[in-house]
């Protein structure tokens, strides 16, 4: 999966199921302060990632990032052989 | 002690989804009922339930609010939103004063449901997302609107079964009472979905007139057969009276009586003393005779063996001279945890546009029902004092007596 797929998907679904405003996304938007996404998002952003790059992560791995470019990053490293 | 009065009522029902669409719907003795396939390939033996629309509520609340409603939160939410509005409360009010909630509700299965499937499936908690947890746990309602409403005071729900409803309003009537809030939100949710139901359906409780679905529900006649399951959700807005009347708030009714009682009995099969009992007791606590109730709301829901021992019940504390007496669960069916507050917003609608709403497919009487005077036709009158009768499993009863308020 090339990262432009992976920033597609991320941003589809956080649009989506965040109901965040697509200009809202960039690189260095804050996940908690700028796209408003609290503790029980992290939780629902675990599913979000199994069900669509099909892998589980740890809630705690999900608190070392801090911006939605770390999230683009973290990911893409995951799935970037797949 | 302070007087306690309704100043707002909200409704989304199988009748409507508004104060005006229900008051419609009641006059012109409107059946809910449907059939509906999906119950009949899930194994149901009775596939009839009153049709209530899952309402959208993307563009009114925030998904961070929403997400958290099951569906019958989701009904309450509107009912309650209704119920504010109603009562001229905004969210500033809110916002500044010690507003409670207290709502009626019994179960949340769809989500209980789906939270076994996802973890069947996955095997893993961490796959199953945040919202089913305040979904699934009985207190979703009041947990839900405390949060949407910001609502500050007395915040809990009342498991109380077919009777919660009424016990929720029953409990918020006597903190205002005693002083110790000024205003809650109460009422009653009920979930309409299938799984909610199935184990019900199991006891052979529901009417299995399926080739009828609108006459199916006919509570007090020779005929009926069981029960109808129903849904949605009603809320009223209660104050004490110097609180209404400081805000300049419209009185709906006052509350002048609250009854409960216990059967000490069997847990499906209820008694008539028990009910008689609650009756007798709210009678006292409203400092009133038999003669002076207009109406009485009951709470029949067309079984067998519960409307014979509600009109059993009835002739005991009323005698031969019954006031006028209704079942508004022949259009709505059995509307649960919710009904015991539904039909006190039903009996408001009644009371301040000057109806009864007819007990809809009553054609027979039997031998005790017959002593009742059931209102079968809508009925243009008066009423100022209504009873109204909510029992559940268990044998618990709660009777409320509201009345037309003379300041």
């Amino acid at each position: 999966m090339t990262r432009e797929q992976v920033i597609e998907k991320i941003n589809n679904f956080i649009v989506e199921d965040f109901e965040v405003e697509r200009d809202k996304l960039r690189p260095d938007a804050n996940i908690i302060e700028t796209l408003e996404i609290d503790s029980l998002d992290l939780v629902d952003l675990v599913v979000l990632i199994e069900k669509n790059f099909g892998f589980k992560v740890k809630n705690e791995e999900l608190t070392a990032i801090r911006t939605l470019g770390d999230l683009y990053n973290y990911i893409h490293e995951r799935v970037k052989d797949q | 002690m302070n007087r306690v009065v309704i100043t707002g009522a909200g409704i989304y029902s199988c009748l409507g989804k508004s104060l005006p669409e229900v008051r419609d719907s009641l006059y012109q003795g409107k059946s809910g009922i449907i059939f509906d396939p999906a119950r009949k390939e899930m194994g149901f033996r009775s596939a009839l339930t009153s049709k209530v629309d899952l309402p959208d509520l993307k563009g009114m609340l925030h998904r961070k609010l929403r997400n958290n409603l099951a569906e019958q939160g989701e009904f309450a939410y509107l009912a309650a939103k209704e119920a504010f509005e109603n009562s001229a409360v905004d969210q500033a009010y809110l916002d500044e004063n010690e507003v409670g909630v207290l709502f009626g509700n019994d179960s949340s299965a769809r989500a209980v449901v789906e939270t076994c499937e996802i973890m069947k499936e996955k095997r893993d908690t961490m796959l199953l997302g945040s919202e089913y947890i305040f979904q699934s746990m009985n207190s979703t309602v009041t947990m839900n609107l405390a949060t949407i409403f910001h609502l500050k005071g007395i915040n809990f729900t009342v498991s109380g079964a077919c009777a919660g409803g009424s016990h929720a309003i029953g409990i918020g009537y006597h903190l205002i009472r005693h002083g110790l809030q000024h205003m809650i939100l109460c009422g009653g949710a009920q979930e309409i979905n299938a799984y909610s139901m199935a184990s019900f359906d199991g006891l052979s409780a529901f009417s299995v007139r399926e080739s009828a679905p609108q006459k199916a529900s006919r509570p007090f006649d020779r005929d009926r057969d069981g029960l109808v399951p129903g849904g949605g959700a009603a809320a009223i807005v209660i104050e004490s009276l110097e609180s209404a009347q400081k805000r300049g708030a419209k009185i709906l009714a006052e509350i002048i009586g609250w009854g409960f009682s216990s059967d000490g009995d069997h847990i499906s099969r209820p008694n008539a003393t028990g009910p008689a009992r609650a009756m007798q007791k709210a009678l006292a606590d409203a400092c009133i005779k038999t003669g002076e109730i207009d109406y009485i709301n009951a709470h029949a829901t067309s079984t067998p063996v519960g409307d014979s021992n509600e009109a059993k019940a009835i002739t005991q504390i009323f005698g031969e001279k019954t006031p006028m007496v209704s079942s508004t669960k022949s259009m709505t069916g059995h509307e649960c945890w919710m009904s015991g507050a539904s039909e006190i917003v039903y009996s408001l609608l009644m009371m301040q546009n000057s109806f009864v709403a007819p007990n809809i497919n009553f054609e027979n009487p039997d031998e005790f029902t017959a002593k009742l005077a059931i209102v079968a036709k809508t009925l243009d009158t008066k009423i100022n004092t209504v009873l109204s009768n909510s029992f559940g499993f268990g044998g618990t009863n709660s009777v409320l007596i509201i009345k037309k308020i003379s300041a």
